[in-house]
């Protein structure tokens, strides 16, 4: 399977720039995602996005696709990023403070018949939530539910799920353990799982 | 409730079992500790639907698309692009 980023960028070297408008469009979201995890604020992201471009233009014939574009432009950025001013947040260790991805209250307590298991079961999600999804409520939800996100847990979620990076990628991109990386999807996708059940379990 | 009586969990509780799905959708869990894993899940429906609804989140999180860079942003790097393609020696071809 081969990269259409590789078309878009020998018609970047040939002066195209809607080759170069398609690569920024389809790029920056994630880049400014791995960027926030880096630096202090979002303006901050901003230029390191755009200096990171800037980049590629310049470096633009020493570029020969021996790596990926995106791996090419995730380095330069993490590099970039690091040199704009290393925030003191980002030697902080992940967060393992214990946050259940379940209310404990939602579990039966040590003197009741089943310690441990539902008091409940989760609500079923009536109709089948693809058909809901498509009516552009529940994706709503989602997105306003991820930007909520404590930041690490967002930036976690946003790659693995919205971007579908793998692990050893996101790992590698954060600079986060395996385990640590782990617990940021499972405890981000609890909250968005916990979202979602308050909205499909209260309308019927 | 106690019609449960006998039935085999896994050994786990619904209350762990939530804690270990992440670990068992991204194949970190070791051979017995998956076993009793699915074990559970195939005999409590509760959990079943847990996970169930924990994938759905994830695939509806693969729908949605992230904030992409301001319209400022995109305008400079527009600008840089025409730039630097005005200063580019002739390629020869």
């Amino acid at each position: 399977m081969s990269s259409p980023d590789d078309d878009l960028v020998d018609r970047l070297r040939s002066g195209d720039e809607r080759a170069f408008v398609e690569l920024v469009d389809r790029h920056s979201p994630s880049m400014l995602a791995v960027a926030r995890a880096h630096v202090a604020s979002r303006e901050v992201a901003e230029d390191v996005v755009q200096d990171t471009w800037l980049a590629l233009l310049k470096g633009i014939d020493g570029f020969e696709g021996r790596s990926s574009l995106r791996t090419w432009l995730f380095r330069v950025l993490v590099n970039i990023a690091k040199t704009r001013g290393v925030r003191e947040k980002r030697s902080t260790p992940v967060d393992l403070r214990d946050e259940p991805g379940v209310r404990p209250d939602r579990f039966q307590g040590a003197g009741e018949e089943w310690p441990g298991h539902w008091v409940r079961f989760p609500m079923p999600w009536r109709d089948s939530p693809e058909r809901r999804l498509l009516s552009g409520e529940a994706l709503d939800l989602v997105r306003r539910e991820l930007d909520r996100l404590p930041e690490q847990q967002r930036i976690v979620v946003s790659l693995r799920d919205v971007e579908g990076y793998d692990s050893d990628e996101v790992c590698a991109l954060l600079e986060l353990t395996a385990a640590n990386q782990r617990v940021l999807l499972h405890r981000g996708r609890a909250r968005i799982r916990e979202a979602l059940a308050g909205y499909f379990g209260r309308a019927s | 409730m106690s019609t449960w009586d006998g039935v085999d969990f896994g050994g786990i509780t619904c209350r762990e079992f939530v804690e270990l799905v992440t670990e068992y959708l991204e194949d970190r869990l070791a051979a017995d500790a998956r076993a009793r894993f699915d074990q559970h899940v195939a005999v409590c429906p509760g959990c079943a639907r847990y996970l169930d609804q924990i994938r759905v989140s994830s695939r509806l999180l693969g729908r949605v698309t992230l904030d992409p860079i301001s319209p400022q942003s995109r305008d400079q790097l527009r600008d840089a692009f025409r730039s630097w393609r005005a200063d580019r020696p002739e390629k020869e071809t």
